[in-house]
């Protein structure tokens, strides 16, 4: 354990160097499990604790990962019309997806992490582990050509005045991610809607406008080149590509109107535009299925939110004015991401229903009010953000309902 | 409710499933679409198709059955034995009584069960203490001084407040040392106890004829009053206290916890007859609960048992725990008072009553991977810790737990048991650090995440120790306290509203059906390690004092 001592040598004071001993108590406990024993009550206890739960989720997220950041690249070539199969310039794609996501996944951490570490050290308490999920979502929400500054002033703002303000990690009311995005998409809309968002490295989708490369691609270029491989030749936005979402083009024009531009099976393995992490529906439910099967999320919230997005799907079948309203409700889950809001986002155990009743009920609303928005809302073709961080605020209510009703039936029992 | 989560989870499996592959296999979306919709009308329509089959059947079924004039509402309808295929029927001995078939909980599996041996004694020193007994006051009365012989059954100590109620001396002997602890309180009084106890004889009132002011007079005098535990604070009754029940728990699920089978042998008599005391005293009845988990049948002096209701069990702990059996049986509403025992204190009960001695004879399993030789020893209510683990111990930092592990004391050095205590445990100290524990731990630990793979090795057994795996985090949990608690309450919720000191709540949320042990499983899967055995006695000491 020569390393284990060496640690302990060079542990700063708590009282002088309040900061510095947070980072290192946080580094410290990640590589080393304390040796904290029970004191009373419970003498053995559960080898699960709040990190594993937490890296169980990043876990989870890994394929999303791993496709977002090469679907990046992919998008980038589709608009230029050049390696149009999936695997055709397999290394660019890589690297242009990367140099994309790298910053904003580094950004998104540092700052967090550095205002965690901060309140941690203010408070006197360790760093809590939630704003490991918090980090590893913000990059997969957000469009991959943000602004940085952005990025920055969302994340400042979620974490302070979502988490911090209320506590910290277990305490806060809204789930911290989606408030970085909501942030960003009432404070700077431009950036995170319309079509010109979601395809990385143009100014703007117009026909004819050039591919935007910067240092990182040129010295790419140069390793490339010297590898003898192909590299990022520059190029420009075919005649008549939009980068238009399916959303947006169900808005348009309904089912046949999506289906013009993206096939179904594009949509289901997620080869179309979009936030980072959203577009890959298996790699998502395999995610799910993996959180399913720890027990760490809740099948609960996971099946009614998916039945009440088809239920209100369904009956927005039924009234059919529009051509949206009229796209089959299962096509419905082909677009979007329904999927990785349901994953991942409503089902965060802080700002869920606790109650099992209530999670179901907390569910159900999401998918059903998430469908709402999504198709009648004309400002905004998706819902799922607006209705998890609507229903996370009711959700402490559903909870009281269904205590309530369990209270007066014990009354009721004596 | 475990059934109908797995017809649920496999469903939306199912559902899941059916979704990709129609996805994978379709070639245009036209085809796709449509397998998809077929599929669900596949399953809706086989599911209406069953459903409809089973009412069908079922009414044929009670038509049937009122023709021929059989009893529909017992055990022969359809839905009962559709529902027994998700739950299995009770076990063969219970003769087709009804056995509480409790789904949730979990048996944590450790080394150190004890070997079915009882020991004789080699204890000499025993303490009475009155920190046993909650809401006494911190300096009772003690009427022996260092140096007095006693014998057993004499009066050591009462609380002056409660004067009538004499806690007695479990053996003879010489009293060698009254301690105080912090604020001149009193911590323990210890006897030297003879080779041959000696027994206070007292006359003891007709079970059967005496009056229940007569009986509830002598067991005060008697020290047999002292044995019994009032819910929902877990106090020695007030003399007017009338319980509305009296519940027993005839088995332990605890880890590690002792056969009450073996615990009883050759005293069978003796419990019946604190089992015909006890049901003098209540305006209910007596409850036992006995176990249904095993292969075989539990010792008959419980099964057999008369002049109380019997309550079959099974499942997994906390299936033993009184607490639980009284949820199920007839939970403790507002203003209630139940009386809990152990079978030691019936047992000493019914002697006190039968042959008019203060016999606290106790039958300690001494368990745990750290114990060389885990078996019974056979010594007396209060008897010193180290004597009974003399030689018995392996090397290295132990802790030594005066109870099980989930909701036992600690033991310093020069302990003694507690008045209710039939089992020590010994385990390692975990005051270790391990790189990356959390991560990928190196060694095997109970828990019921499945993010272990301890789900695919049931019967593996544990040497637990008592590292915490984990810091202690703000309420962060999401169902895990449901998992193992088999009773209709909200642990996590009852958790925050003691924490906030919301009293109606606190009620409202059945505060009073529950005692630190039965919760002890909750605070061990906890993720955010929790202390919440000691919360929830917070908020019952709250709630008593505001009484």
């Amino acid at each position: 354990m020569g390393l284990l001592e060496t640690f302990k040598k060079i542990e700063p004071d708590k009282k002088k160097q309040p900061l510095l001993h947070t980072g290192y108590d946080a580094i410290f406990t990640f590589l080393f499990t304390p040796k904290t024993v029970s004191k009373g009550g419970t003498h053995i206890k559960d080898g699960m604790d709040l990190k594993r739960t937490m890296v169980h989720v990043v876990l989870a997220m890994q394929l999303c990962y791993l496709f977002g950041t090469y679907n990046l690249g992919h998008q980038h070539f589709a608009a230029m019309g050049q390696y149009v199969g999936f695997l055709e310039g397999f290394h660019l794609k890589l690297i242009h997806g990367l140099i994309k996501l790298l910053p904003l996944f580094v950004v998104a951490n540092v700052v967090g992490l550095g205002i965690e570490f901060w309140y941690a050290a203010k408070r006197g308490h360790a760093v809590e582990e939630g704003y490991l999920v918090t980090g590893a979502l913000i990059p997969l929400i957000m469009p991959p050509d943000l602004p940085i500054w952005i990025l920055v002033l969302s994340i400042i703002f979620a974490v302070i005045l979502v988490k911090e303000a209320f506590g910290g990690t277990g305490m806060n009311i809204w789930n911290v991610a989606l408030m970085a995005r909501l942030f960003v998409f009432f404070a700077y809309p431009t950036s995170i809607s319309g079509d010109d968002v979601w395809i990385s490295g143009f100014d703007s989708i117009r026909d004819g406008m050039a591919a935007n490369y910067g240092w990182a691609h040129s010295a790419f270029n140069w390793l490339f080149d010297w590898m003898g491989l192909a590299t990022f030749s520059g190029g420009q936005v075919i005649d008549g590509y939009t980068g238009a979402t399916p959303m947006a083009l169900a808005y348009q024009g309904g089912w046949e109107k999506v289906t013009e531009v993206y096939s179904v099976s594009q949509m289901w393995w997620g080869t179309i535009p979009g936030s980072i992490g959203e577009t890959s529906k298996p790699f998502i439910i395999i995610g799910a299925a993996f959180l399913l099967a720890t027990g760490i999320a809740s099948w609960r919230i996971m099946l009614s939110m998916f039945v009440g997005a088809a239920v209100m799907a369904m009956i927005l079948n039924g009234w059919d004015a529009t051509p949206f309203m009229s796209v089959p409700w299962y096509y419905q889950f082909y677009m979007g991401s329904f999927f990785f809001a349901m994953a991942f986002m409503a089902t965060d155990p802080v700002t869920a229903a606790s109650t099992n009743r209530g999670k179901i009920a907390y569910g159900f609303l999401i998918g059903f009010i998430g469908m709402i928005i999504r198709v009648l809302n004309p400002a905004y073709p998706e819902g799922w953000m607006l209705a998890i961080i609507f229903i996370n605020t009711f959700a402490p209510l559903l909870d009281r309902l269904v205590l309530n009703s369990h209270m007066s039936k014990r009354l009721a029992r004596g | 409710m475990q059934s109908f989560r797995r017809i649920a989870s496999s469903f939306f499996t199912l559902f899941l499933l059916i979704f990709s592959t129609s996805q994978l296999s379709a070639q245009s979306a036209e085809t796709s679409g449509d397998v998809f919709v077929i599929a669900i009308l596949v399953i809706v329509g086989a599911l209406i198709l069953v459903s409809a089959v089973l009412m069908l059947s079922e009414n044929f079924v009670q038509l049937e059955a009122s023709k021929t004039g059989v009893d529909v509402n017992q055990k022969s309808n359809l839905t009962s034995s559709v529902s027994q295929l998700w739950q299995s029927s009770g076990p063969e001995y219970a003769g087709g009584e009804h056995v509480h078939q409790l789904k949730k909980g979990h048996d944590i599996l450790l080394n150190g069960e004890a070997e079915p041996v009882v020991h004789a004694s080699k204890t000499t020193r025993y303490a009475l203490k009155p920190t046993d007994y909650r809401g006494m006051s911190p300096i009772p009365k003690v009427v022996v001084a260092e140096g007095d012989e006693v014998e057993a059954g004499d009066v050591i100590f009462f609380d002056k407040k409660n004067p009538a109620v004499k806690y007695v001396s479990p053996v003879s002997g010489e009293v060698v040392a009254v301690t105080r602890g912090e604020k001149r309180s009193i911590a323990e009084i210890v006897i030297l106890g003879d080779k041959e106890v000696k027994y206070k004889q007292f006359d003891p009132p007709s079970i059967s004829e005496a009056s229940r002011d007569d009986i509830v007079n002598f067991l005060c005098e008697s020290g047999g009053w002292s044995l019994i535990n009032e819910r929902p604070f877990d106090i020695v009754p007030a003399i007017e206290s009338v319980p509305k029940n009296i519940f027993i728990s005839t088995f332990d699920s605890a880890p590690l916890a002792p056969d009450m089978g073996l615990v009883i042998q050759g005293k069978e008599s003796a419990f019946q007859k604190g089992v015909d005391t006890l049901a003098r005293l209540t305006e209910g009845d007596v409850h036992l609960g006995v176990d249904a988990r095993g292969e075989t049948a539990p010792s008959e002096a419980f099964t057999q048992a008369v002049n109380c209701k019997k309550h079959w069990f099974s499942g997994k702990h906390p299936s033993g725990n009184v607490g639980i059996q009284i949820h199920h049986v007839a939970p403790i509403n507002v203003g209630d008072k139940v009386w809990t025992l152990t079978v030691q204190q019936v047992i000493t009960l019914g002697e006190l009553m039968f042959k008019g001695k203060y016999d606290a004879e106790r039958i300690i399993a001494i368990t745990g991977s750290e114990v060389v030789a885990p078996s019974y020893h056979r010594t007396y209510l209060g008897a010193s810790i180290d004597e009974l683990l003399a030689n018995n111990l392996k090397e290295g930092k132990n802790r030594i737990i005066v109870g099980d592990v989930l909701s036992g004391a600690i033991a310093g050095e020069g302990s003694f048991l507690s008045q209710n205590s039939d089992q020590v445990t010994v385990i390692q100290e975990g005051d270790y650090y391990e790189m990356f524990g959390w991560l990928l731990p190196l060694s095997p630990r109970p828990t019921i995440s499945k993010t272990f793979p301890n789900f695919l090795f049931p019967n593996l057994k544990f040497d637990a120790d008592t590292n915490t795996h984990g810091e202690k985090r703000a309420f962060v949990v999401s169902g895990q306290y449901e998992q193992v608690l088999p009773m209709k309450v909200y642990p996590q919720h009852l958790m925050k509203a003691i924490m906030v000191g919301d009293f109606e709540q606190m009620e409202g949320l059945g505060i009073y059906e529950l005692s630190e042990e039965d919760i002890a499983l909750c605070e061990f899967t906890c993720t955010s390690k929790m202390p919440l055995q000691s919360i929830l006695r917070d908020g019952l000491d709250m709630m008593r004092e505001d009484a």
